[in-house]
C-alpha cells in the first residue's frame, strides 16, 4: 500500500503543503488518545519499528517512544554506545542487518546530514528522520507548524522569526521550508557567523538583531545555542550572546505585539533566551512537546498506508 | 631523463586515412601515418605501407599526439586495493592517454629518489601508457621539510607537488618555488585554505545550506591561487595551479599571466561539466576537492580553458573503494576516477556545444600539458616517440563503469551517455589500448 508520503519521511523541502497539511490534520484527532487514561489504540499492532540513534536523544527518542507505544507497534531501540555500531558497523552494514529482521519502519537519528536519505535509499521499509545532521529534522518542524496552527487557526500571513544558530540547525531548515509551504513569512535572526551565507536564498527575511526581528514577528522559535559553537569560535562569548540576541523579557515588552514564544529544546537558560520569557504567558514551549508525540503518530499512521480517513475511526477503538 | 625502453624494431605501423589533428605543427588534414623503430617515421599523405606493417584503418578517426595527463592518483604504494600502477596506466590507455603523472601522496609518500625510482619501475612494467613520478615538497607531505628535489629529478620525477594537501605555510612554498628552478621543474599546488575550508564537504551556496553540508568557499581557493601566484612573481618560480575550480581563480590567473608571471594551471573534466546540483541526494559521487561549483564557474574556467588562461585539461583521476564512498556524505572521500571518461566528457560539454575546437581540445589534453611539464611527447614531428591517440570523435558509448580498466568505479557519469570514445593508443609505437 503506498502511502499518501511516499515511502519514507526524510524533510519538508520536498512535501507538498497539501502532504504538511494531512499530516496536521492527522495529528489533531490523534491527540486525543495522549489524554486518555488508556492511551493506546491498536492501530500498528504486529508493524516492528526501531528507533536508531546514532546520536543521544532524549525528548525525540521518548516522544518517537510513546508515538509508536501509544499505536501498539513493536519498537526496539538501538543506541550508538554498546551496539555493534560502535564496533565500527557501517551505515550499509547496519542497514542490511535490520532489512533482514523484516522490520517495518525505522527511525533514524544521525550525526551526519544524508544519513536519513542513504538508508531510505537501500532499505525496503518506511524511514522516518528524527534528524539528520544540519539537514533536517522533519518531524519537529511538523510539531511546531501543528503548534502554531492551534493557536492562529492558520499559518497565512504570520510572520515567524528563526532566531540563533541556523547554520547548524536542522530544526532551522525544517521550519523555513514548513512555514513557507504553509503561507507564513520566514525570516532568520542571529549572529551571521551562525547564519549560512546564502541563507537569503532560502527565501527568508534576514535580521541582523533581534530588536528588529522582536518588532517584526509573530512568533519567535528560539533555537538552542550549543556550547560548542563558542570553543569553535562562532561567537565571543555566551555571555555576550545572551546580551545581544537573548530572548529577554525586556526586549519583549517593547514589541508592538504580543509574540508566541518557541523552542525545540533543551533550553539552555539565561543563553539564548530568559526563563521568564521559558516559563511566560505567551511560551508555547510545552505545547509543542505534547504536539510531539501527535505528529509522530500522525506520521507513523500514515507512512503505514493508513488512510487518513481513518483516523478518526482509529481513535475510537481501544 | 629515465626513458622508458620498450620492445623496438617490431613491425612498422600505418595509421591509413584518419583525420591527422596536430596543433604543434598546425596540422589538420586527411592522411597517414607511417611508425617504424618506436618513432613517427612520415605524416600525412598517402604512404604506401612497407611489406608486413601493421595497418590501423583511421577512416573517420582523429590520429592526434598522445594525450598527457599531469595529475592523478594510482595510489601504489600504499592502496593498492584501490588502484596499481599497473591498473592505472592500463586504464589511461584506455582513456587515450599516452603518459600520465602519478601524484606523490601514497604510502608511504613518493618523497625521496628510492620511491620515485619505484613508480617509474612500476610504470616500465606496466608496459601501458608513461608513468611520470610526481615528487612530494615537503618529507611526508608533512609541509615542513622540503624534499629532495634534486635527487627526486636524478631519479625521475618531472614536478613536485604536496597535492592532496595545501603548501599551508607561505615560506615553505616561497623556498620550493626559489629552489625548484635549479631543475626547471614546476611547483604543482593544490589550492586550498585549510582554514577556511576546514570540515567542508561540498561547494558553500544554496544547495549546502539547503542540504545541511559544510561549505567550502571559492575564496579557500583562491586565497591560495593568489598568493602561489604573488610567490612565483617574487621568486621568478614557475607554479602549476591544480584543478581550478572558480571563475574568481581564473580571474586571479590571468591578472598573473598578464604580468609575465610565470603561472600554468590546469581544470578537470568533471569542473568543466557538473555543478554543485550534482550533490542532490548526497552523491557521493559527486564529492571531490575542489568541490564541483555553480554554473557561473563552471562557465568561467570554460572560457578559461578556451582563450588558454588554463594552460591544460588534467583528470585528478581518484579511485576509491565502493565501501569508502557508500557513507554517509560527509564521511565519504573526495574524488572520482577520470582517465576513462575525460576525451568523452570533454567532447560531449565541450566540442560539441561548440566552447572548444577539436584542435584545441588536442592542444589542452597533448600539447600543452607535454610543453608546460617539459615532456616528451605532444606532437608527431617526424623522429618523435610514436606516443599516439586515434579516437572517434562521433561515437556515442554509455557509460559503465563495471568495464573500467581502472580498479575504481566512482564516476559521477555512470549510465550517461557520452561522445568521443578512444579507438587505439599507441605508446612508442606500441598499441598499448585497441578498443
Amino acid at each position: 500500500m503506498t502511502s499518501p508520503l511516499g515511502k519514507d519521511l526524510l524533510g519538508l523541502e520536498r512535501l507538498t503543503s497539501e502532504q504538511i497539511s494531512l499530516i496536521l490534520d492527522t495529528a489533531e484527532p490523534l491527540r486525543e488518545i495522549s489524554e486518555r487514561a488508556i492511551k493506546k489504540v491498536p492501530t500498528l499492532r504486529g508493524a516492528t519499528v526501531v528507533n536508531l540513534f546514532f546520536e543521544a536523544s532524549t525528548r525525540t527518542r521518548i516522544s518517537f517512544e510513546f508515538a509508536e507505544k501509544r499505536m501498539s507497534a513493536d519498537t526496539v531501540n538501538v543506541a550508538a554506545a554498546g551496539s555493534s555500531i560502535s564496533k565500527g558497523e557501517t551505515l550499509v552494514d547496519t542497514a542490511r542487518n535490520l532489512e533482514a529482521m523484516k522490520i517495518d519502519m525505522v527511525v533514524i537519528r544521525h550525526g551526519s546530514s544524508g544519513a536519513a536519505h542513504f538508508l531510505a535509499e537501500r532499505i525496503q521499509s518506511n524511514v522516518i528522520n528524527a534528524g539528520d545532521g544540519t539537514h533536517e529534522h522533519p518531524t519537529q518542524g511538523l510539531l511546531d507548524l501543528l503548534t502554531l496552527r492551534q493557536r492562529w487557526g492558520s499559518l497565512q500571513g504570520r510572520r515567524v522569526c528563526i532566531c540563533g544558530d541556523v547554520l547548524h540547525s536542522r530544526v532551522a531548515r525544517s521550519n523555513i521550508w514548513g512555514l513557507k509551504k504553509l503561507g507564513a513569512e520566514v525570516a532568520v535572526c542571529g549572529p551571521r557567523s551562525l547564519l549560512p551565507n546564502a541563507v537569503g536564498e532560502m527565501g527568508v527575511t534576514v535580521f541582523d538583531r533581534i530588536e528588529q526581528a522582536i518588532e517584526w514577528a509573530d512568533a519567535l522559535n528560539v533555537l538552542r545555542l550549543q556550547l560548542e559553537r563558542m570553543e569553535s569560535g562562532y561567537i565571543p562569548s555566551l555571555r555576550e550572546y545572551n546580551r545581544v540576541f537573548g530572548v529577554t523579557r525586556e526586549r519583549l515588552e517593547r514589541a508592538p505585539k504580543d509574540i508566541l514564544i518557541m523552542h525545540p529544546g533543551p533550553m539552555n537558560r539565561g543563553v539564548e533566551i530568559d526563563s521568564d520569557v521559558a516559563d511566560g504567558p505567551h511560551s508555547v514551549i510545552l505545547d509543542q512537546v505534547t504536539n510531539g508525540v501527535a505528529v509522530r503518530m500522525a506520521v507513523l499512521y500514515l507512512l503505514a498506508g493508513n488512510s487518513p480517513k481513518l483516523a478518526d475511526a482509529a481513535k475510537g477503538t481501544v | 631523463m629515465t626513458r622508458v625502453e620498450r620492445r623496438r624494431g617490431g613491425r612498422d605501423t600505418l595509421l591509413k586515412g584518419g583525420r591527422i589533428v596536430d596543433p604543434s605543427r598546425n596540422m589538420n588534414d586527411i592522411g597517414d601515418v607511417l611508425v617504424r623503430d618506436g618513432k613517427i617515421e612520415s605524416v600525412g599523405g598517402k604512404i604506401a605501407g612497407p611489406d608486413g606493417a601493421d595497418v590501423i584503418d583511421c577512416k573517420g578517426l582523429v590520429v592526434s599526439p598522445g594525450f598527457v595527463d599531469v595529475h592523478c592518483h594510482l595510489r601504489e604504494p600504499g592502496r593498492e586495493d584501490v588502484e596499481t600502477i599497473l591498473t592505472g596506466a592500463r586504464a589511461a590507455a584506455a582513456g587515450g592517454f599516452t603518459a600520465v603523472c602519478a601524484m606523490p601522496n601514497t604510502d608511504p609518500v613518493t618523497d625521496n629518489q628510492a620511491a620515485v625510482g619505484f613508480v617509474l619501475k612500476q610504470g616500465r612494467a606496466a608496459n601501458a601508457a608513461r608513468v611520470y613520478p610526481i615528487g612530494a615538497i615537503s618529507i611526508g607531505q608533512k609541509g615542513e621539510q622540503l624534499a629532495e628535489f634534486g635527487e627526486m629529478v636524478g631519479a625521475g620525477a618531472v614536478a613536485v607537488s604536496d597535492d592532496g594537501k595545501p603548501v599551508v605555510s607561505s615560506q615553505l612554498m616561497r623556498t620550493a618555488l626559489e629552489y625548484a628552478r635549479a631543475f626547471g621543474i614546476p611547483v604543482a599546488d593544490h589550492c586550498e585554505d585549510p582554514t577556511l575550508a576546514a570540515g567542508g564537504a561540498m561547494n558553500e551556496g544554496l544547495v549546502s545550506a539547503r542540504l545541511g553540508l559544510r561549505g567550502i568557499p571559492s575564496e579557500a581557493e583562491e586565497i591560495m591561487a593568489i598568493r602561489d601566484i604573488l610567490l612565483a612573481r617574487r621568486t621568478g618560480g614557475h607554479v602549476h595551479l591544480c584543478h581550478m575550480s572558480t571563475k574568481g581563480s581564473v580571474e586571479l590567473i590571468r591578472w598573473g599571466k598578464d604580468r609575465g608571471i610565470k603561472v600554468t594551471a590546469e581544470a578537470c573534466p568533471h569542473h568543466l561539466s557538473l555543478t554543485e546540483d550534482a550533490v542532490e541526494g548526497y552523491n557521493t559521487h559527486a564529492k571531490m576537492n575542489p568541490p564541483l561549483r555553480t554554473m557561473a564557474d563552471v562557465e568561467a574556467v570554460r572560457a578559461a580553458v578556451k582563450d588558454g588562461t588554463i594552460d591544460v585539461i588534467a583528470t585528478d583521476h581518484a579511485p576509491h573503494h565502493n565501501d569508502e564512498k557508500a557513507r554517509a556524505f560527509a564521511d565519504a572521500p573526495n574524488g572520482i576516477v577520470g582517465l576513462e571518461t575525460a576525451l568523452a566528457v570533454n567532447i560531449t560539454w565541450l566540442v560539441k556545444p561548440g566552447v572548444l575546437s577539436i584542435t584545441d581540445l588536442i592542444d589542452r589534453m597533448a600539447c600543452a600539458p607535454a610543453r608546460i611539464f617539459s615532456l616528451p611527447g605532444g606532437t608527431l614531428a617526424k623522429g618523435a616517440a610514436a606516443d599516439i591517440t586515434v579516437f572517434d570523435p562521433t561515437a556515442e558509448w554509455k557509460v559503465d563503469a563495471a568495464g573500467f580498466k581502472t580498479k575504481g568505479r566512482n564516476t559521477p557519469y555512470a549510465g550517461m551517455m557520452l561522445t568521443g570514445r578512444v579507438h587505439a593508443t599507441l605508446v612508442d609505437g606500441q598499441v598499448v589500448h585497441r578498443a
